[in-house]
This record gives C-alpha cells, structure tokens and sequence, in this order.
C-alpha cells in the first residue's frame, strides 16, 4: 500500500502526545501547557506534510489506509481523505494550538484540561477521514466525551447544566445513527453477500428505495442535531455559551463541521436517490436555519449566544449549499464550512478576550470600548466584516457560490437566503455599536450586586488581569493568536484559488456521479467530466492481508 | 496595460501603511503621504487618458488581467482592471476631486488625535472606489460596491464617542445592504443567463434575442434596487441625511461626489441590458425625479446647513439617475462629474463656515457672514450659482442638459417634473445662501477664513465649477457626449436654445424667490417661520419617511425578532425540557419498586421462584 | 399400612406455608430466620416422605445435605444479625431500609 502511513500519522499523533502529557505532574503547568502547544504545532506540521502528499486534481480517496481489524465482524480500519475532508482535517489542526494559546492561562486542573483537547483534536481527526461507518461511529461518539469533559470542567455558571444537554442531545441523535449503521451493514450481508461497514462499497450497493429513505433519516437524526438545524439546535447556545472560550471555538469551528461533513459524506454519498426525495425539506429547513438564527441572534444581550446564533445561521448556508447540489454550490459550501470556521472561531476568540477584560460577555454593560482598546475593537470590527460576508473577506467567496449554485436550481431559497446579508449586518453592527462606540462605559461601574439573568454573569476568567483594573489592548501571546486568523481570512478571501481547486473535484464527484446514480440533475455541467474527477467509480476488493 | 491595476493599488498601499503604523506619523505627515498616493492615482489615470484618447473611437479600451481570483467549474471570475473611457472619467473625477478634498482635510482635521487613522480610511475608500469604476466584471465592482459602504461606515462614524455619529454609520450601513443584496441577486440572475460575469461578454449576450425582455427587466429592476441604496434615492435614501455625521471632507468626498454616484456609473454601465427593458428605463426615470422633487422639497425645509448639502446630493443624483433611465448616459456623467465639482465646493464652503464659527451648523445661527468670511462667501455662492443652473456655470450646461433630455426626447411629463425640480433646486440653494451669508448677523463669536491648505482646494474647485461646463456645453456635440458616446435625439425635437432658455428662466424665478423671501428684507421670515410651522416640520423630516421606517421596521422588527427568541426559548427548547421532565415523571414512577425493605425483596423472590416453576412445570407437561 | 406419602407431602406443604408467610410477614429478623429454618425443614420432610416411598436413600442424604447448609447459613445469618443489631440497636427488618429510593 502506501509508504507513510499519514492518516493515522496525523490522527493518532495527538493522543499521543496527550499520553505523554499525563506523564507529567498535574502541578507542573508551564510544562503541561507548553508541551500541548508543541503537539498541536507538531500535529500542524504533520497535516501540512499531509496536504503536500495530496493530489490538487484527483477526486477519489488519496492516502488511502486499509487494514483489517476485526475480521469476524467485518470491521475494517479504512482512512482515506479526498478534497472535501483535507480542509476540514487542516482547520481542525490549524485552530488546535490557537485553542491552547487561548488557554494559556487555565488555573484549575491544567494536565487533565489540555489531555481533554489533544483527545477531542484525535477524534475529530479521526471522524474526518474514517472510510468504515462503524470506525465512524467510534470517533464520533469519542469526540462527545471530551467535549463534555471541557464543558462541564471548565465551563461557566451553568456549565453542568450545558455540558449534560449537550451529551445526551447529541448521543439521542447518534443512537439513530447506530441503527442505521448496523442495518447497513446487515442489508450488505444479503445484498453483495458481504456484511461491511465499508463506505466505498456502500455506495455501490443498491439499495431498496424506501429503506434507502429511511436510513437517510436516521442519519439525518445525528448529524442534524450536530450541525445544527432548527428545531434541534437548543443545546447550541447553552453548550457555547458556557464552554471555555476555546472549547466553544473548537465547538463550533471543528465539531459543527463534523454534522455537515456526516451530511455530504454519508447522507449524500451513500443514499443519493433519497437526497433528492428530501431535498425541498433539507432546504427548507436550511433557510429557515439561515433566517432564525439570524434573527434570534439579533436579540441576543449575551456576546457569545448572539455568535453562537450567528454560527446556527451561517450553518445553515452550509446545508443549503449541500443539498442545492450543483458543483458551485457544494464547493461553496465546504469553502463556507473552512471558512466560517475561522472566522466565527476568531469572534469567539475576541469575544473571549473582551469578557476577560471587562468580567461579562452581556453587551448592555459595556460601551465605548473602541476609545480605550482600540486595537482589539479593530480586530473584533474586522472578524465581524469577515462573518458578515465583506467582499475580500473570506465567507463572501464561499457565500457568494453558495447563493450562486442554489439559485442556479432553486431560486426561492436563494432568495431567501439573501436576506440573511443584511440581517447578519443588523446583528453583528448593532452588537459592536453597543460595545465599541458611544461614550466610555468605565467598565465594572454598572456593577449592582445583582447581575440581569444568567447572561450576565461573569464566568470564571482565564486572564490574569483583574478585570476591574484597567482595560489593556492586546498583549503578545493575543497577538499571535489574531494574526494567524487574519492572516488566514485575509488569503482565503483574496486568494482561495488552491483551496477551491482541491476540493472541486470531489465536489463535483459527489455532484455528478453519486447523484447522476438518480437523476441527471445539471446536465451541462457534468459532460466533459475528466476522468481524473471520475473519482473512484470501480471499487477494488480488499485483498487477503491488510499491507 | 500594467499601469492599470497602479491606479487602485497606490492609495490601497497607503492605507495599508496608515493602518498598521498610524501612530509613527508625526504631525500631519500621515496627510501628505495619503494626498501624495491620491495624486500619484491621479497622475496615473491622465495617463490613461491620454493613452486613450490615441486609440481609435470604437475599440478604446485597456485592460490588465492581474489573477485569478474564483473558479468552480465552469465559474470564473477574475481580478481585472479595465480602462474605457467611462471608467477613466470616474477614475478621474474620484482622484482628482479626492486628491482636492484631501489637502483639505489637511487642515480641517488637523489636531484629531485619531488623524492618521482618518487619511487611513479616506485612502481605502479611495481603493475601493477605484476598484468599482475600474472593475471589468460585475463581482469585482461588488467587491468595491461593499467595500465603499464599508468605508463610509467607518468614516460616518469616525467620531464614534458621539452615539449620533455611530447610529448614522450603522444605519448608512443597514439601509445601503439592502439595496447590496437585491444587487447581489441581479449578479447571480446575470450568470443565469450569460455564464459569465464579465461586462464585455454579457453586454455583447445582452443584444440577442434569447435573452427575454422579462429577464432584462427584472435584472434592471434589481440593479435600480443596488443603486437606490448606494445612491440614496427612494426609498432606500434615509440614511444620507444621518450620514453628514461624519466630518465635512468626508461628506463631500463620499456623499457627494463619488459613493453616491456609484449607483448611477451601475445603471450607466449596464445599460446594454437595462435598455432592453422599456419598461424598466422608465421606471429609472421615474424613480430618479420623484426622488429628485422629494429631495427638493425636503432641502427647503432643513436648518442645518448639511441637511440641505445632502438633500440635495439626494435630488442631484436623481436627475442623473433620471438622465440615465432617459437613455442619455452622458448627460447623467456630465453632471456627475460637474455636480462632483460644485457639491464638493459646496461642501467644503459648509466645512469652512462650520470649522470659522467652531462647529456651528444651524442656520438660524448664522448670517451675514459674507462680510466676516469673504472668500468662503464667494466660493459658496459660485457652486450655489452653478447648482442653480445659471449659466454659463458649468451646472447650467450639466443639470439643464439632463432635464432638456427628457423635452428633447418628446416625453413632455417627464421634462416638466426635472423642471419642478430643477426650479427647487434654486429655491433651496437660494434660501440656504441669504440665509447663511445675508441679512443680519445671527452668530455669535468671531469667525475666522479657512487655512491655506484648506483654500487652495476651494479655489481650484471653484475654478472647475466656473469651466467644467466646457465639456458639454452641447449635449450632442461636445466633448464629453462624443467622449462617452451622445445621444440620438429625434429629428422633430424642439429646440435646445428653447428648452435652456425656460430652464435658465426657472432658475433666475427660484432664485429671485428665494432672494425675495430671505434675501430682500421685505418679509419677515423669521416670523413666518413660526407661524407655517406645521409645513415646515414635515419637509424637515423628510415627510416622516425616515421616521415611519423607523417604526415600522426598527420597531416592529425588535418586537418580532423579540417574539421569535421567545418563542425559541420557552417551545423550541421547552421542548426539550419536555422531554426531560418526562424521562424524569416516568423514572419516579419506575423506582417505587426500590422499597429497600428485606422483606419486598423476598417476596420477589417467591414471586420469580413460583414463575420458574411453573414455567418448568408447563413446559414438561 | 404404610401410611400414604401425601400425608407427608401435606404436612410437609403446611409447614413450608407457614414458614413462608412468615419470613414475608414478620418483622423481627430472628423469627425471620426461623421461618426460613421451618421452610428448609419443611423440605427435609418432604425428602424423607420420597425417600421411604421410592425405597431408596437419595432422599436422606438430600436431607443431609439440607441440614448442612442450614446450619452453615444460620451461622451466617445469626453474625449478620448480631452485628447489625449491635449497630443500630434494632433486629427490626424495616429499619435497614437505605436502599430505598
């Protein structure tokens, strides 16, 4: 097979390097916290030398991994990666020691905490690239135990609260997911005489209509719960809201992007005929995630439940693109999925730094902050103008070709979708209108004893600073955690030519031949495919041992 | 050519500099070096012109491809720069009447504790602006459509301790992404049809029959809903008013002379596809001088001497948007860029008298003020004379020529509603002058005459104002018209000497009312003033458009928005709450059986014993 | 005669009845042990009537068998009883309730 094993390379290095952490005393927090940062960087690293080894061009699976692992049952290890999992995989290693960067400064519990974020970064990775559903599954209930361990560990008021809303919300949608794993795996048996958990020869299978749309609905049941869509979207604002700031970030950059992933990968990669039977519902329910969020948003007084609203928005965007399913608009999508990662991320980020400084995320206690930390308010304005889709910024590429490929099929939606330009603007302007602009609020002044709901209440802060003293801009290590990000928003927004010409072909695989399998949707766009976006239409047995 | 893509990226570079080392520039070095990159644009785009104007008629055009910027599929967009004469008049006007009102800014800003960061956003503005005159495809002018609402956000609200200065850029904001977002749907319909993006390739698709007129229209019809909110006409005008928040240069450059006529370089550009569609065209005019007689009359009713600048900057634009929808494109471009003249020297007069009388802006507060301030008193009553349209100011040849348009074309309607305006505009500009700079003091303090560094640029305005007439002194045969390309007017027009000679008699009738309400002394406005009060108060508020808009959609809006989070609260996740507490009812029933008493366990016991047993016992029989 | 076997079996039926409604009835944990000690002789008894019926002594060496575990269970359950009762002064069977829900 292949030389280098670089999928389990990058997935596994992680937990390694977590494994090394609990060598180390739990007192010892300058080691613990600089040794996760060398294995997040290292990991980082390692999916470069990963991207480097991948081929811009070619649709398949590359890199793939195939191993035997429990022959009896079936279970084979597969990891493989293609154009739409390699950004995902690099974001996840991208944002994970800007998360331990964010944390620099935990007080309680360090080795355990940063072990929770090497394993979440391990089973995330995993998720991304598994090929077998039920080494899927694995990685995706794993990645449900260390979240839930940040959350309730080092989360804020309600964090006990949050953490088991979250854990069961999540695990209830995923039982489905079982269910429906295990009847494929059965339907295999009888139907190519081989039970498998295989994913590549899934989709070749054929399988019954109706069953085929029930099976899209119960995978639909965990994943939409992950992403989320409305109406199963309530554990978000509560989970974000009291996480750590690097826990949310983590949360809603990488773990949101795993539902949407599950989404293409399995609901549209293995029952493409039921997708276009429910797609007019997914859209509908993409829009109406696009309009609520957005407009719940604009109600939020809690900083970090108004982007946490946002994020459900934006998401939204996400679904619309996959189910629209042109090429432009699945591309989009998986761009808008890279790219809202970073850019709701860093808002949390700064989020995260303005409530460390002022000692509460509820906005109608700060004011006039742009006057005394103007190089944050700057930083804040700018991830904002990303989010909200500025042109030159990286969300209006993707947005735009989302928009673009929905309209191309189904103008309504795109219509609709639209208004979520000027609602994010309303939400987003009014928010750092409140905090930034106006005369000075002297932060703590307002301080009456009792705080307005739990909204208001100061979380237990990560920063040194007393955050009644006075208000500081930047300091370094804020620094190099902003500029990485606006670094990255700013090329992906000018530039995003090598990101897009790597995930278009598997895009236009998904697009073209796994629903052209149903029905020839865009005619024009799929003739004169080259062979090379043919993917891996002839799937080749497993042979005899794994090497 | 390679000069092309210099023209944006100059000021883009000075901006950059200003924004990440604002604080190491001294003084007011941080000016000179934006006003240097502006100049430099300037220099560049003569160039181009002169580049130009050496190619033959019918094929001037340069374009520069600079990268690749989106592909997917057979979706390309690229980042290229183009020069056709259209583009290189507005780059021209954008630098060259920037690079004015930046030296003026020199001054008017000078002491700002935040002055660099102010030549920061003024040269990204510029960038910007350039990027959408300069754009050869339609998402690269969206990219500097947003990009120069982003500035004028940022600009709006310089002075963001003032929470009016912040509202005002927040709503300029708001209401302007209304009118980006139906544009954005008019980029995607124009994909629908062409498959591509870029003006040469879709204007030459624009002629041909597949392309219905029921598509031209409604893609028009989106784009006139882009430029209404970017070139604040009706209704999506609300925000221009508000927006004087921002400093004096900033008005002038931004909301008068270019930002403002993005929306009218939008229509003129895509004319190819817009005059497919009759209807629409008339529905353009329409829109631009109803807007115009609405701006007109609201001007006559403001007090303070920005709101009229911007009321009318509103009516102005809706003549060039009205010209425009006639089908006379370079009449609406001859008074942009005249109007670009004389509304920046208005402006900066208005700056002048604001920064003399230390930021005094209500009229009632001044008067008689060309005696203390000579020099911006005369500079005023130039631009005020050619917005009047007396000739042979350069607004007589550019406003008359649109207005006589509509006469020429027959559409007599239409030509009587640009003379209504017309006539306002004298009226207004007069009231606002006696008022100001006749008549009895009024003001307090001693008023001082701008610095040099600020005159300057008055004076080579004014200048402008007096000549720049030259360029179309006839609509069919003067440079500009053959320049960007002149009108065919039908054999059977009335006179053009006819239609200028009622105009300049409307003109000469505004003025000499105004001069007789204000000016003359024989009535006591002050006094009228209170007693037609009740006429008074709604043309200040713009007939309450602003205000209703606030109730309707500011209001109500937070109370549904408000009703939806509720909602999401208390059913959405009740819902799950629900669940819960059902899990729970159903738990607390179940653990009744845990009694803890010995004596329940044994008899489950007996219970499970006598089961087995029967069982066995049933089974073996 | 031989006395029938169901006589046995009757008596026998009895006596475990009564030891059952006992152990589920009474509260005091020793009365409690000495119903389950009348059940398990109750079994004997019935062991016995069998083995004299079938003639052979299977069922006495069950008996045995019983009686052996009987005692080594009484032995436990008295040290249970007793250290309870030294705990909480009570041989009541309802007061060790803590597992209750």
């Amino acid at each position: 097979m292949i030389g280098f094993p670089w999928l389990t390379v990058v997935t596994f290095a992680p937990l390694a390097g977590g494994v090394l952490l609990l060598a180390v005393p739990r007192t010892a927090r300058n080691v613990l916290r600089w040794w996760a940062l060398v294995v997040s960087l290292a990991v980082f690293g390692l999916s470069i030398g990963m991207l480097a080894q991948f081929h811009t061009g070619l649709a398949g699976y590359q890199l793939v991994e195939d191993v035997r692992w429990i022959p009896s049952l079936g279970v084979n290890y597969t990891m493989g990666i293609d154009g739409i999992s390699l950004f995902m995989v690099l974001l996840t290693t991208f944002l994970t020691p800007i998360a331990v960067l964010a944390s620099w400064n935990v007080e309680r519990e360090p080795r355990a905490y940063f072990f929770a974020f090497l394993l979440l970064e391990t089973a995330t990775i995993g998720a991304f690239l598994a090929l077998d559903l039920l080494l899927f599954f694995f990685f995706f209930e794993g990645l449900l135990f260390p979240m839930y361990l940040i959350v309730g560990g080092w989360g804020g008021r309600r964090r006990a609260y949050a953490a088991v809303k979250f854990f069961i919300y999540t695990m209830a949608g995923s039982a489905f997911l079982l269910l429906g794993i295990l009847f494929l795996y059965f339907l295999a048996g009888s139907a190519i005489g081989h039970s498998t958990f295989d994913i590549r020869r899934l989709a070749a299978m054929p399988i019954a209509t109706t069953t085929a749309h029930w099976l899209f609905l119960a995978f639909l049941a965990a994943f939409a719960v992950k992403v989320p869509l409305v109406p199963v979207h309530t554990w978000l604002p509560d989970a974000y809201a009291e996480a750590p700031v690097a826990g949310t970030l983590l949360l809603a950059s990488v773990l949101a992007k795993v539902g949407a992933y599950g989404l293409i990968r399995f609901n549209l990669g293995l029952f493409p005929e039921a997708a276009l039977y429910f797609r007019t519902l997914m859209l509908v329910l993409a829009v109406i995630a696009i309009v609520y969020g957005a407009i719940v948003a604009i109600t939020q007084t809690d900083a970090k439940r108004l982007v946490a609203y946002s994020s459900v928005s934006h998401l939204g965007f996400v679904v619309l693109g996959t189910f629209a399913l042109t090429l432009q608009s699945l591309s989009g999508g998986v761009l808008y999925m890279v790219n809202h990662g970073l850019s709701t991320g860093a808002l949390f980020l700064v989020v995260g730094m303005l409530a460390d400084r002022i000692g509460t995320r509820d906005i109608r206690r700060m004011g006039g902050l742009a006057a005394r930390i103007p190089i944050l308010a700057g930083v804040m304005l700018f991830f904002g103008l990303a989010s909200i889709g500025l042109p030159g910024l990286n969300n209006f590429v993707s947005e735009f070709l989302v928009i673009l490929g929905t309209f191309v099929t189904t103008k309504p939606y795109a219509v609709v979708a639209v208004t979520a330009l000027v609602l994010s603007a309303i939400y987003f302007l009014w928010a750092y209108q409140r905090m930034m602009h106006g005369p000075p609020v002297i932060a703590g002044a307002s301080d009456d004893g009792g705080g307005e709901g739990e909204e208001a209440a100061p979380e237990p802060s990560f920063a040194r600073e007393d955050h009644r003293g006075p208000l500081r801009d930047l300091t370094a290590r804020e620094y190099l955690i902003v500029v990485p990000l606006i670094a990255a928003i700013l090329f992906l927004g000018l530039y995003p030519k090598p990101v897009l010409s790597r995930i278009n072909p598997s895009a236009q695989r998904v697009v073209c031949v796994e629903t052209i399998q149903a029905k020839r949707l865009q005619p024009g766009q799929c003739a004169g495919l080259p062979a090379s976006a043919q993917g891996w239409t002839s799937y080749t047995p497993l042979s005899g041992s794994g090497g | 050519m390679g000069l092309i893509p210099y023209v944006p990226l100059i000021p883009l570079a000075a901006a950059v500099i200003l924004l990440l080392t604002g604080k190491l520039w001294r003084g007011r070095s941080a000016g000179w070096l934006a006003t240097a990159a502006i100049a430099a644009s300037f220099a560049l785009a003569v160039a181009l012109l002169v580049k130009l104007d050496a190619m033959p008629a019918a094929h001037r055009e340069l374009a520069h491809h600079v990268y690749e910027w989106i592909t997917v599929g057979t979706f390309t967009v690229g980042v290229t720069f183009q020069a056709d004469p259209l583009s290189i008049v507005m780059a021209l006007t954008v630098t060259g009447i920037g690079s004015l009102i930046f030296l003026y800014s020199i001054g008017y800003m000078d002491g700002d504790e935040r002055f660099p960061r102010y030549f920061a956003y003024l040269s990204l503005f510029v960038f910007f602006m350039l990027t959408l005159v300069l754009a050869d495809n339609f998402l690269l002018l969206y990219v500097g459509w947003e990009g120069v609402g982003l500035c004028s956000y940022l600009l709006i609200g310089f002075w963001f301790e003032r929470a009016s200065a912040a509202n005002a850029a927040k709503k300029a904001f708001i209401v302007t992404r209304i009118g980006d977002a139906a544009f954005l749907i008019g980029i995607v319909l124009v994909w629908t049809h062409f498959h591509t993006l870029e003006f040469a390739a879709v204007f030459a698709g624009a002629g041909s029959t597949a392309f219905t007129t029921r598509s031209a229209t409604v893609i028009a019809l989106l784009f006139l809903a882009g430029a209404a909110g970017k070139s604040a006409q009706l209704p999506l005008h609300t925000w221009l008013p508000d927006a004087m928040e921002g400093p004096t240069p900033v008005s002038a450059l931004i909301h008068a002379a270019t930002m403002v006529t993005a929306g009218v370089y939008l229509i003129v550009r895509s004319l190819p596809i817009i005059e497919r569609s009759p209807d629409a065209m008339t529905t353009i005019a329409i829109l631009g001088v109803v807007t115009s007689i609405y701006a007109g009359f609201s001007a006559i009713g403001q007090d303070d001497i920005k709101r009229v600048l911007a009321y009318s900057t509103i009516s102005q634009v809706g003549l060039m948007i009205f010209a425009a929808g006639l089908g006379d494109p370079s009449a609406a471009i001859f008074l942009l860029v005249a109007h670009a003249f004389f509304k920046a020297l208005l402006f900066l007069s208005a700056g002048s008298v604001i920064h003399g009388l230390h930021d005094e802006q209500d009229m009632m507060r001044m008067g008689g003020l060309r005696k203390a301030m000579p020099f911006t008193a005369v500079a005023w009553i130039i631009g005020a004379l050619a917005i009047a349209g007396v000739p042979p100011l350069s607004g007589f040849f550019a406003k008359d020529e649109a207005v006589a348009a509509a006469g020429l074309l027959g559409r007599d309607g239409l030509w009587i509603c640009g003379l209504i305006a017309s006539f306002l505009t004298a009226v207004y500009m007069g009231r606002a002058t006696f008022m100001v700079f006749f008549g009895a003091p009024r003001y307090e303090g001693e008023p001082h005459e701008p610095a040099p560094v600020m005159r300057v640029p008055m004076g080579v305005l004014a200048f402008g104002t007096l000549f720049a007439g030259l360029l179309g002194v006839s609509p069919t045969t003067g440079i500009l018209p053959t320049y960007l390309g002149a009108p065919v007017f039908p054999s059977n027009a009335p006179s053009e000497f006819v239609l200028d000679t009622i105009a300049v008699v409307l003109a000469l009738l505004g003025l000499g009312l105004a001069w007789f309400a204000y000016g003359s002394g024989r009535i006591d406005w002050v006094a009228l003033r209170v007693r037609f009060a009740w006429v008074k108060r709604p043309l200040q508020r713009g007939l309450y458009v602003d205000d209703a808009y606030g109730l309707v959609l500011g209001d109500g809006g937070k109370l549904a928005a408000a009703a939806l989070a509720a909602f999401d609260r208390s059913w959405v996740d009740g819902l799950v709450g629900l669940v819960a507490h059902a899990t729970e009812s159903l738990a607390s029933v179940g653990r009744r059986l845990q009694t803890g008493l010995v004596r329940t366990y044994a008899a489950a016991f007996l219970l499970g014993a006598v089961c087995v047993l029967w069982f066995l016992v049933l089974r073996a029989t | 005669m031989k006395t029938p076997t169901e006589w046995y079996l009757i008596v026998s039926a009895l006596l475990f009845t009564i030891g059952t409604v006992g152990v589920l009835v009474r509260r005091n944990a020793l009365v409690i042990f000495m119903s389950i000690e009348l059940q398990l002789n109750a079994v004997n008894l019935t062991l016995v009537a069998f083995s004299r019926q079938w003639g052979n002594l299977v069922g006495q060496v069950l008996a045995f068998f019983s009686m052996t575990v009987a005692a080594a269970e009484v032995v436990v359950g008295l040290a249970i009883i007793v250290a309870l009762y030294r705990k909480r002064g009570t041989a009541n069977v309802d007061d060790a309730n803590l597992l209750r829900w």
